[in-house]
């Protein structure tokens, strides 16, 4: 039993990363119809930026936290305009297939820059003792991931119901024609989609730095939106954080419980299982809308 | 030089090869295709590029290549799962190889093996599709990538497996020259397949699910069987491509069927063209090509730069993803259709309009 609650603490804390991840993943699906393969690779950049000023170039926490959000911005906004805006309304393989090259390109320049050894914070930002609560026993880095990841989740919940911006945002989600005609500009929506998009992910990989380390394979980490986005609907803001929370803790109470009978690495792939049952029964998840389709 | 079609007959508007010249031009190619490795040694001497290997490389993906464009760019079903299926394929063969089964028995089984896998993961293209397809046929890819990868009893897990080399009645392929003329057969093979298949009536029902799949399920398709259809020919078209793959390397492991070999097969046939037989053997000729002619000027840099090759792959996978992006915004119908406006051109000139 105490093995099984600290399981589902460990897997609710990562999860709560993918939902912030998987929160930039539906709103740049949700505003631009794309859907980013290269979600992953915006948390490795993240990482690793925020791990270069900090540990290479010896700037202080704040400053290069802000550094990085800042680079993240700037990049989202960059890639949008380059490359992104040629696609709008091209077929959705070639739509697919640009945010793949992006990833591949963006893995490869990270490999170039940093190399391909395990990087980690130094001095480590948050320590890693643990503190109790009852049975279970939870390292302090996991509760400032916990709270970070729920600090943005929350800021940006507020920003889509209380800022213009915000409301613009989901007008345009809602309806392109429609927000346009009432002057808001779609262009600069789907600018600012990638933006945040970018800058969650980013945050999401200084937070996961932070526990395990900085190194390639942390591109992986953005796979995993894609089961969290896919139980949770995938234009539904709200279904990716409960998608995000609830692949955390599946993974990682079917690695630890499988792991003995297939052989180890369960936690790789459970989140696939999981996706491909979903897409058999409900396919547009949990909160998703369903497509109606008319002759 | 003719400047239009002028068919007088329906036979002829049928025919594969419509013109006397491109008869002639394709006799031509499988002469030239047929003799070039009898002088491919001192070529690849003076090049520095093993050509046989090339080539070899080249009939095998584009075995796979038609595989997935018949799916992909004919039905318009995304696969992003076609690396792990050509891996089923090899691992197939190279499992019956080893039990002792024949070239000739082992590699069809391979292949309906891998239409097999195929299928099953097809299954959720009745229901969904576009995007969610991708995501599904991506977590197909991951499971049976980790299936290959800890399924050591089958597998041999991350050492390997070793395979014989193929032999047909006792003559054995087991260098790259005699590979050679085995890989050139199916190339070939596959090549007339996908071009017949495509004027039948199953080929015309892909085409059209493909282009408005609603008008077509209310004219009679049926959406289900020919998307499972597409599924399993595309797969086991990949599924013998991997089983050459598994005969010419002879030791296969898992880390070649990755999802950056499905990656890999989608580049080849959006460089390529979509929806183009010619387009996929572009694509796998580009794709193919491309590491070995970066390497050259990757030695010759060497000389300035020494830490070169340490990045050598990465900077490899920027410039193949660079490609793909450039492709995708310059070319989105590939050089298929850049070759055909090119043709287009010279064909009426001067009086191109």
């Amino acid at each position: 039993m105490q093995e099984f609650l600290q399981l589902i603490v460990t897997g609710l804390v990562i999860g709560s990363v993918y939902a912030l991840v998987a929160m930039g993943f539906a709103l740049i699906y949700k505003s631009t119809s794309i859907i980013n393969f290269a979600q992953g690779e915006f948390v490795l950049l993240g990482g690793y930026i925020c791990w270069w000023f900090y540990t290479s170039l010896g700037v202080p926490v704040v400053p290069a936290f802000l550094a990085t959000m800042a680079i993240a911005v700037l990049m989202g906004l960059v890639l949008e305009r380059v490359m992104l805006r040629p696609m709008i309304g091209e077929p959705i393989i070639s739509v697919i297939m640009i945010t793949i090259a992006l990833a591949t390109v963006l893995k490869a320049l990270v490999t170039i820059l940093w190399g391909t050894q395990i990087q980690v914070f130094t001095p480590a930002i948050f320590s890693q003792d643990a503190i109790k609560f009852g049975p279970v026993l939870v390292s302090e880095v996991y509760l400032w991931t916990f709270g970070f990841a729920f600090l943005f989740l929350g800021v940006f919940a507020a920003f889509f119901k209380f800022t213009r911006v915000g409301i613009s945002m989901r007008a345009v989600a809602d309806d392109q024609q429609v927000a346009q005609s009432m002057g808001i500009s779609v262009k600069r929506v789907f600018a600012i989609s990638w933006s945040i998009g970018a800058l969650v992910s980013a945050v999401g990989g200084i937070l996961v730095g932070n526990i395990n380390g900085i190194n390639i394979a942390l591109a992986d980490f953005g796979l995993k939106v894609f089961p969290a986005v896919i139980l949770g609907g995938l234009d539904s803001i709200p279904g990716a954080i409960i998608g995000g929370l609830t692949i955390g803790i599946l993974e990682n109470i079917m690695g630890s419980y499988l792991d003995i009978y297939l052989g180890g690495g369960v936690k790789e792939i459970a989140p696939f299982i999981v996706l491909i049952v979903i897409l058999m029964i409900k396919p547009y998840g949990l909160f998703g809308i369903k497509e109606i389709e008319r002759v | 030089m003719p400047c239009g079609l002028f068919y007088e007959r329906y036979e002829k508007d049928e025919s594969i090869f419509p013109t006397v010249w491109l008869r002639f031009w394709m006799i031509a190619l499988g002469v030239f295709l047929l003799t070039f490795p009898f002088f491919a040694q001192p070529l690849s001497d003076a090049l520095g590029i093993n050509l046989l290997n090339l080539f070899n490389l080249f009939f095998i993906y584009i075995v796979g290549a038609h595989g997935l464009n018949l799916l992909t760019g004919y039905t318009g079903q995304i696969s992003l799962g076609h690396g792990a299926f050509m891996g089923v394929g090899a691992y197939t063969a190279g499992i019956l190889a080893n039990l002792g089964w024949p070239f000739w028995l082992a590699l069809p089984f391979a292949g309906l093996m891998t239409a097999a896998v195929g299928m099953i993961f097809g299954i959720p293209s009745l229901r969904l599709k576009g995007l969610y397809l991708a995501i599904a046929t991506m977590a197909a890819q991951f499971i049976l990538d980790y299936a290959m990868r800890n399924w050591e009893a089958l597998t041999g897990g991350s050492s390997g497996l070793a395979v014989p080399a193929a032999s047909i009645g006792g003559f054995e392929f087991d260098d790259d020259f005699k590979f050679y003329f085995l890989g050139l057969a199916f190339a070939a093979g596959a090549t007339m397949y996908l071009k017949n298949i495509t004027r039948t009536r199953p080929g015309r029902a892909f085409v059209a699910v493909r282009d408005r799949y609603l008008s077509a399920e209310v004219i009679g398709v049926n959406l289900f069987k020919y998307r499972i259809m597409s599924f399993g020919i595309s797969s086991f078209m990949v599924g013998i491509a991997g089983g050459l793959w598994a005969y010419y390397i002879t030791i296969i492991s898992d880390e070649h069927f990755t999802i950056w070999l499905s990656v890999q097969y989608l580049a080849m046939i959006i460089v390529g063209g979509m929806g183009s037989v010619l387009g996929s053997i572009y694509g796998v000729i580009f794709m193919v090509t491309l590491p070995e002619v970066l390497l050259i000027p990757a030695e010759t840099l060497t000389e300035i730069w020494p830490d070169i090759f340490g990045i050598f792959a990465s900077l490899r996978e920027m410039i193949f993803g660079i490609i793909v992006i450039a492709f995708l915004i310059f070319e989105p119908d590939g050089l298929a259709a850049r070759w055909h406006t090119i043709r287009a051109y010279w064909k009426l000139w001067p009086f191109s309009y």
